[in-house]
């Protein structure tokens, strides 16, 4: 692990209104890692995405990827610099077919990489099955796959994936993570948002918990898990 | 029979250029969700605008080679004042209450329809005769040379549109951007780019409807803007507002009622019958002929 992360947060603030979400987070990123945020509904975890992509504009702090400050940029030019984004609930476009999602996936690029296009139907089998129907007529979980492709088709240094998880059949949850893990042993870095804590920790090299704004604790997955505080809130075990 | 073909051949040529109005006002609504009200009176300046350079800078030669510039010229004059008109009325109201926009796009109508009548006067102008008037007789069915270059130029234009928006990189990024526009940034694509790239289509496909209603009808006021952007309104919400395919067709449809109405039953009712359709067609199918393709799983 080298010294410089590849992807820092410091003191970062982000609020809707006079409404406070985030309270002065800091969190660092090395080359590839997968590190997880964890945090319950309302924590920020989503903001905290949302404000790496430049969706919402931080209060005040920094994000730093690769030497370059994000604050101020327009949400269109992040992915040009290597962050991809899988945002939360999925956000296919549902009226364009499968690979037009993904062909999109990629239009930050100059030309669409065919190599790319063909790890992802690699990754995911069942979207090349499906590549031409609309993404909309998709399941929850093929959705969600897809989301991650689409994100993968610009060739992304980090991938940002928030809450792949969610309202997914637990059988497609266990084959998106195993991808995940395929996906991070390719080189590409991670930043994972999850409420499902104990699948994140197993994937994961660290994690950051996140508490109405402000992180409440930090370490690998194996202290995380075995921290007392993070059982009894996150993998409801009572001591 | 013969009155059947008749209006066969007047409804599509007025529905042709319903249909190159209407897809200005659902492109716009397809991507920013805004009823651009001042639609209508570009459409209309347009047609003086033609007038102008006709008059101005063709120096009334209306050769093959002086029409084509009055088209080209009136068509990027009204892509130029589309994009203003964003940029001015539309973008700093983006995200503020939808009534704001409303109300925006209303006083925008106001202000070219106002503009249309300080330059060129309130009174009635004659379009010039820049098509010459040609017919053909078949079968007691009369078609004149400007109904074939409206319905032949019309259809050429909607196919290409149609593939642009289909088939290239740049349409795919305007259909990603009137589903989700934050999930088309995270892509890399630049809304405010794509938001001007339909508003340059949208006014010049309306610039090329104001000159074949000047070509057509001859007479040009600075208020009709009003009355042919309202019919061109109802033939996107016919076909389902926001939805490409379905304003051409809103707009074939609509021409085509509007004839058969007029040549059955009678003209001076053709107007009120188009709105009982519209009543009907939105009591029966509240999101238009083509609105809503796929049911969106959450």
């Amino acid at each position: 692990m080298s010294n410089q992360p590849l992807f820092e947060i410091k003191d970062l603030e982000v609020s809707y209104g006079s409404i406070a979400a985030i309270k002065g987070i800091s969190m660092e990123v090395h080359k590839g890692e997968i590190v997880t945020i964890l945090g319950a509904n309302g924590a920020g975890k989503t903001t905290c995405m949302r404000t790496i992509s430049q969706l919402l504009k931080a209060k005040s702090g920094s994000i730093r990827f690769k030497n370059a400050e994000l604050t101020g940029l327009p949400a269109h030019k992040i992915v040009g610099l290597g962050i991809s984004h899988s945002p939360e609930g999925r956000r296919v476009f549902g009226i364009l077919t499968v690979e037009e999602n993904l062909l999109l996936g990629a239009y930050s690029c100059k030309s669409v990489d065919r190599k790319v296009l063909e790890w992802v139907y690699d990754l995911f089998p069942r979207l090349k099955e499906r590549r031409k129907q609309l993404s909309g007529t998709l399941s929850g979980g093929e959705q969600q796959m897809l989301a991650i492709g689409r994100a993968l088709m610009s060739k992304p240094e980090m991938l940002l994936l928030d809450e792949p998880s969610l309202g997914i059949a637990p059988i497609l949850v266990k084959a998106i993570f195993k991808q995940i893990r395929a996906i991070a042993d390719n080189g590409v870095t991670v930043l994972l948002v999850e409420q499902n804590a104990k699948a994140a920790l197993k994937l994961a090299d660290r994690g950051y918990v996140l508490e109405v704004g402000k992180i409440a604790t930090s370490g690998t997955s194996e202290e995380l898990l075995s921290s007392e505080k993070v059982q009894e809130a996150y993998l409801g075990k009572k001591h | 029979m013969d009155t059947f073909f008749q209006q066969l051949i007047n409804g599509l040529t007025i529905g042709s250029i319903y249909a190159l109005v209407a897809l200005g006002y659902t492109m716009v609504y397809g991507v920013m969700r805004l009823i651009n009200f001042a639609h209508g009176d570009m459409v209309a300046a347009s047609a003086f605008v033609g007038l102008t350079i006709y008059t101005q800078v063709m120096g009334q030669s209306a050769t093959l080679f002086s029409v084509i510039m009055i088209f080209l010229l009136a068509a990027v004059s009204m892509a130029c004042v589309g994009v203003i008109l964003e940029r001015v009325a539309y973008r700093p109201l983006r995200e503020a209450p939808r009534l704001s926009a409303v109300v925006s796009a209303l006083g925008a109508s106001l202000v070219i329809q106002n503009g249309i009548m300080l330059l060129w006067g309130p009174q009635m102008r004659i379009f010039p005769e820049l098509v010459p008037q040609v017919y053909w007789e078949i079968g007691g069915v009369v078609v004149s040379l400007i109904q074939v270059i409206i319905l032949i130029l019309s259809l050429v234009l909607m196919v290409a549109l149609y593939f642009f928006v289909e088939k290239t990189r740049m349409g795919a990024a305007i259909r990603a951007s009137s589903i989700d526009q934050d999930a088309a940034r995270l892509m890399g694509i630049n809304v405010n780019t794509i938001i001007a790239t339909i508003f340059i289509i949208g006014s010049s496909l309306g610039a090329i409807g104001g000159l074949f209603i000047g070509l057509y009808y001859r007479g040009i006021t600075f208020n009709m803007g009003w009355q042919y952007g309202l019919f061109a309104f109802v033939a996107a919400i016919l076909g389902g507002i926001g939805n490409i395919p379905g304003a051409m067709l809103g707009g074939m449809l609509l021409g085509l009622f509007n004839a058969f109405i007029a040549g059955y039953v009678s003209s001076t009712w053709s107007d009120a019958f188009t709105f009982i359709l519209l009543i009907i067609i939105l009591i029966v199918r509240p999101t238009g002929i083509l609105g809503e393709r796929v049911a969106e799983k959450v």
